[in-house]
């Protein structure tokens, strides 16, 4: 989906909304709607597409407030010498990967998963799954940092050298979307790398650039099975390790892994006070008569 | 140490203070809040220049967060030395409150009855300091009452549950201790009604710490890719449960050895005679819990396929912790109760309180992030070393406080015997 038919679209909704319709996607009141299971939004990256340009980055900064990344040329050459991780100044990073099919630039930022790690973690949902896909934090947020823990991709990042800190991720631009304006790296691609939509229609664009290209693509999405699938989706021309991808997290969502201990919660809340309070009572009688015992001792001393 | 004027005490326990309006509390308070005996101690002298520098080194970490250099925490260790000792180490080591409580209220084992106070009353500081420690580690520290007031309750999330349950148990363990506290103060209409809260306190407390106890295991479950095959399983959450039986028991063990050591003056003749008895009892208690523990560890071994990893460097280490610190001292145990010679049971309890630290820390930073070279893993700063060291030794002026004051060791005032026995 290009831009013009993302506005079209957000257009739409909002007519859809004036018109009265309960049904229709308001995305300003995006927290009372929700469409369902897959129409979340996404962005699909296509590593062969990338070059490097950083412009993504860029924006990023310029639309989160962040410090400004100089992207000249020459500074270009000099970050993709190392690989970067998303900081606590910097949502998204672009790396270049040597493979065996030769140069590609990877940009990674927060994958949106579809059940989230941080979320699950949180005790205060400062960490949030948006009904239309964007994970976002707020300031409620006690600062525990399991977030960090819990996350497949070790997105979270907390700002360790401020007295007050806060948790910082790509939240894919949520304040922008409910304006009805593209994430700022999608508008800001020169290529056509990102492509923003629902994450139905970038999974279907995504499985019919490969059917259309066999042997441009790897025969593999990632992101749509990966922890139970995710709104970052990922195309590639090699095996996504190869690209700086953990291929070994597989598809169980994330939160699952913490169920099984929470679904002991409620049978021990019911069964243990009553099991004690009948070991208590079937032992008691016994300690009474020891008890006795020793008064009739005593008075014979 | 403080030594106490033995005709006080005679004083006291026959009577107590006879306070009858909140003036007569109040200067009762103060009279007690003097330090009594030696201030001048070797242990004191020691103590209190840390504890000083630990309180100076508290405000400017609240002044300037988290980053260096007050912690070495990063983006790829989260967690360090205040979860992985202070809180979660220090809440395995608190278990013996209600592992006792259990064997003392609940299955009606009198014999244990001279030591439970002591301990409830170290669960209770464990939670208060250790626990609490968890304010100073937490990054945005003033929003920490937003679990319990509603400002967005997590109710899906473990931590959720630990929150309310660290909360709630120190609550539970406060009920626990209050007779004790109503007996201090010569209140004695209130120590009768508290004394009838002790059961369901208990069987509160009982519930809460099998939940929150395996509950800080669960809080590691999400960090699948993170830990170590050798330690993660999906059974953490139970290793957790158990382990906490006999850190806790090994913890009274050697929190009792050294009372009675330091208050044994306050120390009644028959609980001196059947000490003893107490720990042989315990050791076998930790003998059997861990051997439990370990055929566990061995199933799950098994189970995760993981045995092909000892023989790596990660595996060396796992076996020192699993074979050296639980596998030895568990033997020892049996060995020393065998022979009722305390000195192997202290001896064994130490080593098990080593490897409940060691095991503890692999979870938050030793196997977690296993691959990244030893240089660029996380290590403690020394600020957090002394604000740690700072923390443990101001719980200990608090346990000595309470017990030079209290009816912690010494016999409880006749009349509150008395009241127990009808």
């Amino acid at each position: 989906m290009d831009r013009r038919t993302f506005l079209k679209m957000m257009g739409a909704a909002v007519a859809g909304t004036a018109g009265g319709s309960l049904w229709s996607p308001r995305l300003s009141g995006a927290r009372e709607y929700n469409l369902g299971g897959n129409e979340v939004y996404g962005i699909l990256v296509d590593t062969t597409r990338c070059i490097g340009c950083r412009r993504c980055e860029k924006a990023c900064a310029e639309a989160n407030g962040l410090p400004i990344p100089d992207i000249s040329t020459s500074a270009n050459e000099a970050v993709f010498k190392k690989m970067r991780s998303t900081t606590e100044s910097q949502y998204t990073v672009t790396n270049l990967y040597n493979t065996e099919k030769g140069k590609f630039f990877v940009v990674r930022r927060c994958m949106h998963c579809n059940q989230p790690g941080c979320v699950a973690a949180c005790l205060v949902k400062a960490m949030r799954k948006r009904p239309l896909g964007h994970v976002t934090w707020d300031l409620n947020c006690i600062g525990c940092r399991l977030c960090m823990i819990s996350c497949p991709f070790d997105v979270p990042k907390f700002e360790y050298g401020k007295a007050i800190p806060k948790i910082q991720k790509c939240n894919l631009c949520y304040n922008r979307f409910q304006q009805g304006v593209l994430p700022a790296c999608v508008e800001a691609c020169p290529t056509s790398t990102l492509l923003f939509g629902t994450r139905r229609t970038i999974l279907d664009e995504g499985r019919r650039r490969i059917a259309e290209n066999p042997d441009k693509y790897v025969q593999h999405i990632y992101g749509e099975y990966e922890v139970g699938g995710t709104s970052h989706l990922f195309l590639s021309a090699v095996p996504f390790e190869q690209i700086g991808f953990q291929t070994n997290l597989g598809t169980t969502p994330y939160p699952e892994y913490s169920t099984g201990f929470l679904y002991a919660v409620p049978f021990i809340f019911v069964l243990w006070p009553a099991v004690m309070l009948g070991m208590n009572r079937a032992t008691k009688k016994k300690a009474e008569e020891k008890h006795e015992e020793k008064h009739e001792e005593k008075g014979k001393h | 140490m403080e030594k106490l004027e033995t005709v006080e005490i005679v004083k006291e326990k026959a009577e107590g203070p006879q306070i009858k309006n909140l003036g007569d509390f109040w200067s009762f308070l103060k009279k007690e809040l003097k330090p009594r005996g030696n201030i001048g101690t070797p242990f004191n002298v020691i103590s209190l220049p840390i504890m000083l520098l630990g309180y100076i080194f508290i405000i400017y970490r609240l002044a300037v967060g988290l980053g260096h250099p007050v912690t070495n925490l990063s983006q790829n260790f989260p967690w360090g030395l205040w979860i992985g000792f202070d809180v979660v180490t220090g809440v395995a080591f608190a278990g013996g409150a209600y592992v006792l409580c259990f064997i003392v209220y609940i299955l009606g084992g009198e014999k244990y009855h001279p030591i439970i106070r002591a301990t409830v009353l170290n669960g209770f500081l464990a939670y208060l300091f250790y626990a609490g420690a968890i304010v100073l580690d937490i990054g945005r520290w003033w929003n920490i009452y937003n679990p319990m007031t509603g400002n967005s309750f997590g109710v899906n999330a473990v931590m959720f549950l630990v929150a309310w349950h660290f909360f709630l148990y120190m609550l539970a363990e406060l009920v626990e201790f209050s007779p004790t506290i109503a007996e201090w103060t010569g209140l004695k209409r209130l120590r009768k009604i508290l004394g009838t809260l002790t059961l369901g306190a208990v069987i509160f407390g009982i519930t809460l710490s099998t939940l929150h106890q395996s509950g800080l295991g669960a809080l590691m479950m999400m960090a699948k890719n993170k830990i170590h095959p050798l330690w993660y399983t999906e059974f953490i959450p139970v290793l957790y449960f158990i382990s906490s039986i006999f850190a806790g028991l090994s913890m009274v063990i050697f929190e009792g050895s050294i009372s009675h050591k330091v208050f044994g003056p306050q120390i009644d003749e028959e609980h001196h005679k059947s000490y003893d008895d107490i720990v042989v009892g315990l050791a076998r208690i930790c003998a059997v819990v861990m051997f439990s523990y370990l055929f566990l560890k061995a199933v799950l071994l098994v189970h995760e396929h993981a045995v092909p990893y000892l023989s790596t460097p990660m595996g060396y280490w796992y076996l020192i912790e699993v074979v050296g610190f639980v596998f030895i001292p568990c033997f020892m145990f049996v060995r020393g109760a065998q022979r009722r010679d305390l000195s192997i049971i202290r001896f064994a309890a130490i080593l098990t309180m080593i490897g409940i630290i060691m095991n503890r820390l692999n979870y938050t930073f030793f196997a977690y992030r296993w691959w990244v070279p030893l240089s660029q893993k996380y290590w403690p700063a020394p600020m957090e070393l002394v604000i740690t060291a700072s923390i443990i030794l101001t719980e200990i002026w608090a346990f000595r406080w309470i017990v030079n004051r209290m009816p912690v060791l010494r016999a409880a005032p006749r009349w509150a015997r008395a009241m127990e026995e009808h």
